[in-house]
C-alpha cells in the first residue's frame, strides 16, 4: 500500500528514504510514475524545507535549492540570464512545478537545465551537507539533492541553446550551453555542455581543451568545431539520429559561441 | 487505505475531501470532489488537457499531488462562468470557432485565464507561450489565439 510521508526538513527527508521509497520534488517525473502504475515505489517521501525554495547570491555565488522551479528562475532579477533556459523546459504549466533538483534526474531528452548548470561548473550539495561536482553527481546520482551553487557568470559569459522540432515547446534534438571566460582577450577555463547527446548531460571536453587560449571569432573557434562531438556518442531516438545529431552539432555550436546570426 | 484529508479553496469556495495516497490532483478533482472539468488527456504531464490554477499559476492536475492543494486556491475551468453568464474567454471561443472536439478547451481556457491575470494586453507571441503547453489536435491553434487576443480586447474596454 503506498503511502506518503511529509517531513518538515530535508535532512529527515532524506533519512527517510531507502528500498521502496521515492522522493517527490515538483512531481513532474515521479507522478508520471504513480499515474502509470509504478509498482516498486511503496513510500513517497517529500519536505515542505523552506531553504529548498531559497534563491541567494552570496559573495558572488549563486545558490539555488532543489525545489526551486522554472518559473522561480523566470520571476528572479538575479537569475535573468538563466531565463532563456527556465523558458526552453516545458510549458507554463510544467515550469511552475518542474525543481532545479528535479532537472538533474529528467532522463533523455529531457534536462536542458542540468546543461546549463554543467557549463556553469555548479556544485550539488546534498542532505547532510556534503558537496559534489555536478560532473561527478550526475554519474551516480546519489544522495538527496538540497541546492546547487555556481559562481554567477559575468555579463554576456553565459550562453544557452536549445535545438527543437517543436515550437514554442519541444522536447530537445540537442541543448548546449558555455561559460566564455576571458583572460586578456583569449579564451581561458571555457566551458561547453551538451544535452540529449548523451545519456545524461555530458562536457564536451574536446571543444573545451580546442578553444583554451583562442580567440572568439570565425578563425579562433574553427579548431572547437572540427571537434564538436568528439567522444561522444549520441543516441538515436524518435527525434533524431546519431548521425543527425553528429552532422548538426558543429552547425549549433558554432551559433552558440558567436550568436544566433552567426554564419 | 487510510486517505488524506484535503481542505482548499476551489474556485473561491470553501472545499474538503479525502484523497486516496499517492492520488493526482485531476483524479482527486474529478472523482472525490465532483469537478469534472478538467480533462485527463496523457497523464503524464504533456497535453495540458487538465491544467488548472494554484494559486494563480498554471498547473497540470494529473502530475500534481493531490494533499499539496491543502490550503491553497484552486481554480478550475469549471468556476469561470457566473451561472449562466460565460466569462469573456468562454464567449470569445465561441466566437471565433476555438472549439471543435472541445477536450483541450478547458485546459486552454486556464492556461488563458493565467496569461490574461498577469497580462491584460498580451502580444500574438505571448499567446503562443502561454499555450505552448497545452495540446490541441483540432483547430490548427489560430482560432484559439485569436480567440484569447479577443477576450484580452474585450477585457480592457470593459475596464
Amino acid at each position: 500500500m503506498l503511502r506518503v510521508e511529509t517531513y518538515p526538513t530535508a535532512a529527515e527527508a532524506a533519512r527517510a528514504l531507502g528500498p521502496g521509497a521515492r522522493f517527490l520534488g515538483g512531481g513532474s517525473l515521479v507522478m508520471i510514475e504513480l499515474n502509470y502504475g509504478a509498482s516498486d515505489i511503496e513510500r513517497i517521501v517529500r519536505t515542505t524545507d523552506p531553504a529548498l525554495k531559497d534563491i541567494r547570491v552570496e559573495a558572488g555565488r549563486i545558490h539555488l535549492g532543489a525545489l526551486v522551479t522554472m518559473a522561480d528562475v523566470l520571476r528572479s532579477r538575479e537569475l535573468s540570464f538563466l531565463a532563456p533556459v527556465a523558458q526552453a523546459v516545458g510549458g507554463p504549466a510544467v515550469r511552475s512545478a518542474a525543481s532545479v533538483g528535479g532537472n538533474l534526474f529528467a532522463p533523455h531528452p529531457y534536462g536542458d537545465f542540468t546543461v546549463a548548470l554543467l557549463a556553469l561548473d555548479a556544485m550539488v550539495q546534498t542532505a547532510g551537507g556534503a558537496s559534489h561536482p555536478l560532473e561527478g553527481y550526475l554519474a551516480d546520482r546519489s544522495g538527496l539533492v538540497t541546492s546547487v551553487s555556481f559562481a554567477a557568470p559575468a555579463s554576456n559569459e553565459f550562453a544557452f541553446r536549445k535545438v527543437r522540432r517543436v515550437r514554442p515547446k519541444g522536447a530537445s534534438v540537442m541543448s548546449m550551453a558555455c561559460r566564455l571566460s576571458r583572460s586578456a582577450g583569449q579564451l581561458s577555463g571555457v566551458r561547453v555542455a551538451y544535452g540529449a547527446m548523451a545519456p545524461t548531460a555530458v562536457r564536451a571536453k574536446a571543444v573545451e581543451q580546442a578553444l583554451e587560449g583562442a580567440t572568439l571569432d570565425e578563425r579562433g573557434i574553427a579548431p572547437a568545431l572540427a571537434r564538436a562531438t568528439e567522444g561522444l556518442d549520441p543516441p538515436t531516438d524518435a527525434l533524431a539520429s546519431a548521425w543527425y545529431r553528429k552532422e548538426t552539432a558543429p552547425v549549433h555550436l558554432h551559433r552558440l559561441l558567436l550568436g544566433e546570426n552567426a554564419r | 487505505m487510510s486517505k488524506t484529508p484535503v481542505t482548499f479553496r476551489l474556485n473561491g469556495e470553501d472545499a474538503a475531501a479525502f484523497a486516496d495516497p499517492g492520488s493526482n490532483l485531476l483524479d482527486f478533482l474529478r472523482r472525490a470532489v465532483g469537478d469534472l472539468s478538467p480533462k485527463y488527456g496523457c497523464g503524464q504531464g504533456t497535453c495540458g488537457a487538465c491544467t488548472v490554477l494554484i494559486d494563480g499559476e498554471p498547473h497540470l492536475s494529473c502530475i500534481t499531488l493531490a494533499e499539496t492543494v491543502t490550503g491553497r486556491e484552486v481554480r478550475t475551468a469549471g468556476g469561470l462562468a457566473n451561472g449562466p453568464i460565460l466569462d469573456r474567454l468562454q464567449e470569445a471561443f465561441i466566437d471565433k470557432f476555438a472549439a471543435q472536439c472541445g477536450y483541450c478547451t478547458p485546459g486552454m481556457l486556464m492556461a488563458a485565464t493565467a496569461l490574461l491575470d498577469k497580462n491584460a494586453n498580451p502580444s500574438r507571441q505571448d499567446v503562443i507561450d502561454a499555450i505552448g503547453g497545452n495540446i490541441c489536435r483540432c483547430t490548427g491553434y489560430e482560432p484559439i489565439v485569436d480567440a484569447i487576443l479577443e477576450a484580452s480586447r474585450n477585457t480592457r474596454g470593459a475596464a
